[in-house]
């Protein structure tokens, strides 16, 4: 019976496997370019929340409000740039009617300046 | 309601209310309207001032009103920095750090905007005002929240005015009610426009500015916690209802992002985002919605079916394993658990057992169903209509309206001041039905009827009425005309019931207490101010006064003198050290006023004028917080008779006539009276033939109608005998065979 359950779950890992890569072409392709320089600055912006957290982990979280508005600003730098390529992203023009490429980024840069007085404010 | 009304058959009419010039009719008569709601909110607020004077009321303002002046005079950076060292005696008050400074910052920036403008108004002034100014603001927010849930054009303005002038906002927000809710409101819904705003639209601006008006919120009342839950809670409901939308993620995380951020500006509230249970709804669902985001694109870019559900499978694991990380961070104590005073609101019997001094804040009781119709009278049955109506087209914003409407029913119940939390939504949902009401039975044109139920009915027999497609719509100008009046009928009575209620239950001061002569004129007891500037005039810039917690922020206020406990209440130990030493013998609470360096004790005694909000009647109370700290020195039992009775005559306990609360209160008390006459007229008692007598303190002032009595605490004996052997000796009292008897006595230590 062990063999009859292992078919399965190596079925499903070719599966996964073939999705991801089914994934990564269809982005490779159909994505603009813009929307790849966003996804970079995502990328990075996680990369940079992460080593935080782990120095966190590692050395102690002493300045607390230091770790918190870095981790912050990352967090909040993200999600901002995250709901900017959610509203230029053209397949959700639908739901975004009423803004503009153009309104969105300058949101954007509204919203990040907001964030970044915050945190330059918190961390003393 | 007279945007409706101007659709009239006049046909002159007709430039001003169609096309173009119709929408500037439109837009003038809706500003006009506005502006008159808010005269008349602002106007309602006014009976205190008007009848009496341009004073701050009640307790907790006073405390406000002292922060504004220190922030006026000192500049903002002291005010952020301010130590108070006339508060809580020995241990003094790190004000800046624990208060919520956005009621004062705004009274500030208001003095010097209209001094910029060369209009000196005194700090007072602008204190005193501050309510009425924004309750207008307040009327004008509900507007543009109710336009947003309703398409309506009267919704708006009826939420406008039913928010203008219902007693249930009244109550804190009168003219001289300085406190944190004057505009707490305004901010609250504000912020929720702003907010569903954002969901409407879907634009990080709007979630932006809602993010800072949560943080100006955060920064002016401790009731931002509501907002802190209900927002994340809109969110869940949504994902829940399968009506997840990118906009719903651009709203929600930027204003939890920025909204956080903001929050943890405010020195009071500090890490309590990321450290306390109460804001970890907003984080659950701020993870939460990163995930769902995630899945919606991936699902986006995925044709198997069987692919999606293992991935929302995953998605909701993963959100379990979360939650049950949430709960073990709480149960392991990295994250605060509920503070007692939120925890009270879900165990309603928590506070009496383990927090007495919760409890006995009167405002902490569950409403009676009269309050509810006392303060917002017709709006009450129209609310479950309005509710109903969103049911009805339940838009994201109308999930909203009824989360807020079943959150804030609950609390509301549970306690009457959350009564004014729940005023908004009440207003809201009553204008949604009204408006529905209205525009249906206002329309003076009949419908017109339907072409197909006249083909229907030569296809069908006539014979039978049911197969006829029915006519929907009314036709009757007598129906409509007799419903309309109807609805005009009660809308006027409410305008009627709010100016009573506001007129008679919400417009007294509490600092003078106004009474009726027989012949009808008014007779104001002054009785506090009296006693406060006599302390102010009479007494050390820094003597110290010991009273009650209740008082000591007027007593911080108006006479200017440092005080034991106050009426913020934050340290419980220390207000039970006072309790102590009101509830026991004079010669326990001697050592301790000493030890506090007390130079006054201040009582409030309502025995003669029939006062019923005195110290004897709060007395059990102060019994109860010292007995929580000492079990074994103050026992509440020892105040009742043998057959639980509290009495104050002359078969009260020993403890109780012991006491130096009661000592204090009847001193003297009898001289007013023929002999064995004395009476009470609060407990309606009789008192013992003979006063209580005082050897550790004497009265120092008793105010006209023995309201306020002031002791002075004396200092130790020049003889170093105690007092009552002093008293003993002034008064002749020989000791009995005080040379012979051998008592036993101890060896002297040097």
């Amino acid at each position: 019976s062990s063999s009859t359950a292992a078919t399965p779950s190596t079925l499903r890992a070719q599966d996964f496997q073939s999705i991801i890569t089914h994934i990564w072409s269809k982005y490779q392709t159909h994505t603009p370019q813009r929307v790849k320089l966003i996804d970079t600055f995502l990328g990075f912006l996680l990369i940079v929340g992460v080593l935080q957290f782990a120095y966190c982990v590692l050395a102690g979280n002493f300045p607390f409000n230091a770790f918190l508005s870095g981790f912050g600003a990352t967090v909040g730098q993200f999600v901002l740039t995250a709901s900017l390529r959610i509203q230029t992203n053209p397949e959700n023009k639908a739901e975004f009617e009423q803004i503009s490429h153009e309104r969105a980024f300058a949101d954007f840069v509204f919203g990040s300046l907001i964030l970044h007085f915050f945190c330059v404010n918190f961390i003393n | 309601m007279a945007v409706a009304d101007s659709t009239s058959p006049v046909p002159g009419a007709d430039f001003f209310l169609k096309g173009e010039s119709g929408r500037n009719t439109r837009g003038l008569l809706r500003f006009l309207i506005l502006l008159t709601i808010a005269a008349a909110a602002v106007a309602a607020r006014l009976f205190s001032v008007i009848r009496f004077e341009s004073i701050i009321h009640e307790f907790d303002p006073w405390f406000n009103f002292r922060a504004t002046k220190y922030l006026v005079s000192n500049g903002f950076y002291k005010f952020w920095d301010w130590f108070d060292d006339r508060t809580w005696h020995p241990l003094g008050r790190v004000t800046g750090g624990t208060l919520y400074p956005g009621l004062m910052v705004t009274s500030g920036v208001i003095y010097h905007v209209l001094r910029f403008l060369t209009l000196p108004v005194d700090i007072r002034n602008i204190c005193v005002l501050l309510a009425p100014g924004f309750s207008g603001l307040t009327a004008f927010a509900s507007y543009l929240f109710t336009s947003e849930m309703s398409d309506s054009p009267s919704a708006g303005l009826l939420a406008a005015i039913f928010m203008g002038i219902a007693p249930g906002y009244i109550s804190r927000s009168v003219a001289g009610s300085y406190d944190n809710e004057a505009i707490a409101i305004f901010l609250l819904v504000f912020t929720f426009y702003l907010w569903i705003k954002a969901v409407k639209v879907g634009s990080i601006m709007w979630a932006g500015l809602c993010a800072l008006f949560y943080g100006y919120m955060v920064s002016a009342w401790g009731g931002y916690v509501f907002i802190t839950n209900l927002l994340p809670l809109h969110a869940f409901v949504l994902i829940l209802m399968g009506r997840f939308s990118p906009r719903l993620y651009v709203s929600y995380t930027t204003w939890y992002a920025l909204g956080t951020l903001a929050s943890m500006q405010i020195p009071f509230v500090g890490f309590l985002p990321v450290r306390s249970s109460d804001h970890m709804a907003a984080l659950g669902i701020f993870g939460l919605i990163q995930l769902v985001a995630f899945a919606y694109y991936v699902r986006a870019q995925l044709p198997s079916k069987q692919f999606q559900t293992l991935l929302w499978a995953s998605v909701f694991i993963v959100f379990g394993l979360a939650f049950g990380g949430l709960v073990l961070l709480t149960v392991s104590g990295t994250i605060a658990p509920w503070s007692g005073r939120f925890y009270s609101l879900w165990d309603t019997g928590y506070a009496k057992i383990h927090i007495p001094i919760i409890a006995s804040v009167s405002e902490h009781q569950p409403t009676a169903w009269p309050a509810f119709f006392f303060d917002l009278n017709m709006l009450i049955w129209l609310f479950p209509a309005g509710v109903y109506m969103c049911f009805r087209t339940l838009k994201d914003e109308q999930v909203f309206v009824v989360i807020y409407a079943v959150l804030a029913s609950y609390f509301a119940g549970v306690m009457v001041r959350l009564m004014l939390t729940l005023t908004p939504i009440v207003c809201v949902s009553a204008a949604i039905a009204l408006s529905q009401i209205l525009d249906t039975f206002l329309i003076a044109s009949q419908p017109s009827e339907p072409a197909e139920s006249k083909t229907n009915a030569s296809v069908l027999p006539e014979a039978l009425p049911a197969t006829k497609a029915p006519l929907v719509g009314i036709y009757s100008y007598m129906a409509k005309s007799l419903i309309t009046g109807f609805i005009t009928t009660y809308l006027l009575l409410f305008v009627l019931h709010c100016t009573w209620v506001t007129s008679n239950a919400y417009s007294s001061p509490s600092v003078v207490l106004a009474s009726r002569l027989p012949d009808g004129s008014q007779h104001i007891i002054d009785d506090y101010r009296e006693a406060y500037y006599w302390l102010r005039q009479n007494t050390k810039q820094d003597a110290k006064v010991m009273s009650w917690w209740d008082y000591g922020y007027q007593i911080g206020g108006m006479a200017d003198r440092p005080t034991l406990v106050d009426n913020n209440t934050w340290n419980n130990t220390h207000i039970a050290t006072v309790g102590k030493a009101m509830s026991s013998r004079e010669e326990v609470s001697y050592p301790i006023m000493k030890q506090h360096e007390v130079d006054y004790v201040l009582v409030v005694f309502g025995g003669l004028l029939g006062y019923s909000g005195d110290d004897i009647n709060k007395f059990l109370w102060m019994v109860r917080i010292a007995e929580g700290i000492w079990p074994d020195e103050v026992k509440e039992r020892d105040f009742f008779t043998a057959r639980g009775e509290y009495r104050v005559d002359d078969e009260a306990t020993p403890t109780m006539k012991n006491s130096l609360m009661y000592k204090m209160s009847y001193y003297n008390y009898n001289s007013l009276f023929p002999a064995g006459q004395a009476t009470d007229r609060v407990r309606g008692a009789r008192l013992p033939a003979t006063g209580p007598e005082l050897s550790t303190v004497e009265e120092a002032f008793t105010s006209e109608n023995w309201i306020i009595r002031i002791y002075k605490v004396k200092d130790y004996d020049n003889l170093g005998r105690s007092h009552q052997e002093a008293v003993a000796f002034e008064k002749g009292n020989k000791r009995k065979k005080a040379g012979k008897r051998k008592g036993p006595r101890v060896l002297r230590v040097d």
